[in-house]
């Protein structure tokens, strides 16, 4: 995919492609223009020109005037605010997209209760949305955006909301996912546990252009501030202070 | 330091004090005319004055026009009110302008503008009568001048209870497939239903009340386009207790759809 966008204070300009069951970890300062790149990609935002194709499907081209909604993509997204229905059960927030996609009922039970497994969420089936905790309102996003079996899945930041051990536990969650069903993930994030432990590539951004792109390595061996500064957690030269 | 404790200490009382006295006269400002009401009529006079035709037919007609009034409101104002929340587009900030119009607008300039519109004479009237049919001096009327009084109280609380709604929900139903006509059934409404019931009881509140703009375009006539404040002002001339049943009618639909408002649906905001 190539995008190009006009943001609100740089030019968005992205380019970059990912395999099946990979998993590309976009990392960057805020306002670096990562999550716009999520919503462009999903098509909640509109680039200016570029092209996006997922599995030979065309979903933007903008010198023929292709433009496939966001509704017609198939890509699961979890949003940084979770965005869970709140008026909702669990059940019902994750049978949401089955029902728009007019899955048999039976059917759309049993694709909800083996999401709910995978995420360790039957027991709050019943319950309304808005009595979660923020780490299952974050596993239910998950499970929301996995059950409809996207052909790209997007997250943004994933675990923030989790402690230590649950972010342990959700990280290999997604990587096991990602590898078994082939489904490629890209994921922002601000964590360096997340990055190191989530990305089989990572890719750096900088107002609006992904200035680095490798695997974890060869990323790390570059010499940039906000790099070191991300992997370190420390200012470059911090040790002269 | 204990002097200044002790005027910091006077001072907060004669700001109690103070605080009080002011709220102590407003309640006996708004509560002593109510009061007066309920005192002039006996409970034997009110369930007298109930059977009293004029009573009764107000009673029923201002119920069911302030019902249908709310029912319109709603189903046009709700498609605008989203509309001018979520979208732009040229002339917006004037169809804002021309909603919020009747707010200011006295109820008597209001009537006499349907009139001219709406009468046999009017832009629109003229072009119905030719058929046979007049609008204003009908129940029709009576309705068409309750919308336009109350719709800009629906619409302007509809408008905020939208813009505050994250946008994030409408995303996230997008991107599970969800087109927007299904979202704004399944998501939307319910998330911001308690806003919309509220704008719709203050809509009907005001229906109720209407009196100017219904006298002007509608007439005064009994059964027919006599609600119940133009029944009020009516009796006054010759039942007072007919007046006065009707007016503490209208006092307590009034109290309860301002306790529905207050009670129930923070109610609704806290589940």
């Amino acid at each position: 995919m190539a995008l190009h966008r006009d943001l609100r204070d740089f030019h968005l300009e992205a380019e970059f492609s990912i395999g099946k069951g990979e998993t590309f970890v976009l990392i960057g300062e805020n306002g670096s223009g990562k999550s716009s790149l999520l919503y462009l990609l999903s098509g909640l935002l509109s680039p200016e020109s570029g092209f996006i194709s997922l599995d030979n499907r065309v979903l933007y081209d903008g010198c023929k005037g292709i433009h496939i909604p966001a509704e017609e993509r198939d890509i699961g997204f979890v949003f940084q605010n979770y965005a869970i229905f709140p008026h909702l059960t669990v059940f019902e927030n994750v049978a949401f997209g089955l029902r728009r996609r007019k899955v048999p009922e039976s059917e759309l039970r049993s694709r909800v209760a083996e999401n709910l497994a995978l995420l360790s969420l039957e027991h709050l089936s019943d319950v309304r949305a808005d009595q979660l905790s923020g780490g299952e309102c974050q596993r239910a996003a998950l499970a929301r955006a996995l059950v409809i079996e996207p052909s790209l899945l997007l997250l943004d930041e994933p675990v923030s909301a989790l402690d230590a051990i649950a972010q342990e536990r959700m990280r290999s969650q997604i990587c096991a996912y990602v590898r078994k069903s082939g489904i490629p993930c890209i994921t922002v994030t601000h964590s360096f546990r997340d990055a190191v432990s989530l990305g089989d590539r990572l890719g750096v951004m900088e107002r609006g252009r992904i200035i680095q792109d490798g695997d974890l390595e060869e990323v790390m061996g570059s010499g940039n501030t906000f790099l070191h500064h991300f992997f370190c957690g420390c200012k470059k030269d911090s040790h002269r202070l | 330091m204990t002097g200044k404790g002790d005027l910091r200490g006077r001072k907060n009382l004669a700001l109690t004090i103070g605080a009080g006295v002011l709220i102590t006269l407003l309640m006996v400002f708004i509560i002593t005319p109510i009061l007066g009401l309920f005192f002039r009529i006996t409970p034997e006079q009110f369930l007298a004055s109930l059977t009293d035709p004029m009573v009764w037919n107000a009673l029923v007609l201002s119920l069911i026009t302030a019902g249908i009034s709310t029912l319109v409101i709603i189903l046009v104002g709700t498609p605008v009110a989203w509309i001018n929340a979520r979208h732009r587009y040229p002339g917006r900030e004037i169809v804002d302008t021309l909603i919020d119009l009747p707010l200011v607008l006295p109820p008597t300039v209001a009537g006499l503008a349907l009139l001219m519109a709406f009468g046999r004479m009017g832009l629109i009237g003229g072009f119905f009568y030719n058929f046979g049919i007049s609008i204003a001096f009908t129940t029709i009327a009576v309705i068409i001048a309750q919308i336009f009084v109350s719709v800009p109280f629906y619409i302007r609380q509809a408008r905020a209870s939208f813009e505050q709604l994250d946008t994030m929900y409408e995303n996230a139903a997008r991107s599970l497939g969800s087109t927007p006509l299904p979202t704004f059934f399944t998501i939307i409404l319910p998330l911001v239903k308690a806003g919309l019931i509220g704008g719709a009881i203050m809509s009907f509140a005001r229906a109720l009340g209407e009196f100017g703009a219904t006298i002007m375009f509608a007439g005064n006539f009994q059964g027919r386009t006599q609600t119940m404040p133009l029944a009020i002002y009516t009796a006054m001339q010759g039942d007072l207790y007919a007046s006065i049943t009707l007016s503490v009618i209208l006092i307590i639909i009034s109290f309860l759809v301002i306790a529905i408002v207050k009670f129930r649906l923070r109610g609704y905001m806290q589940r």
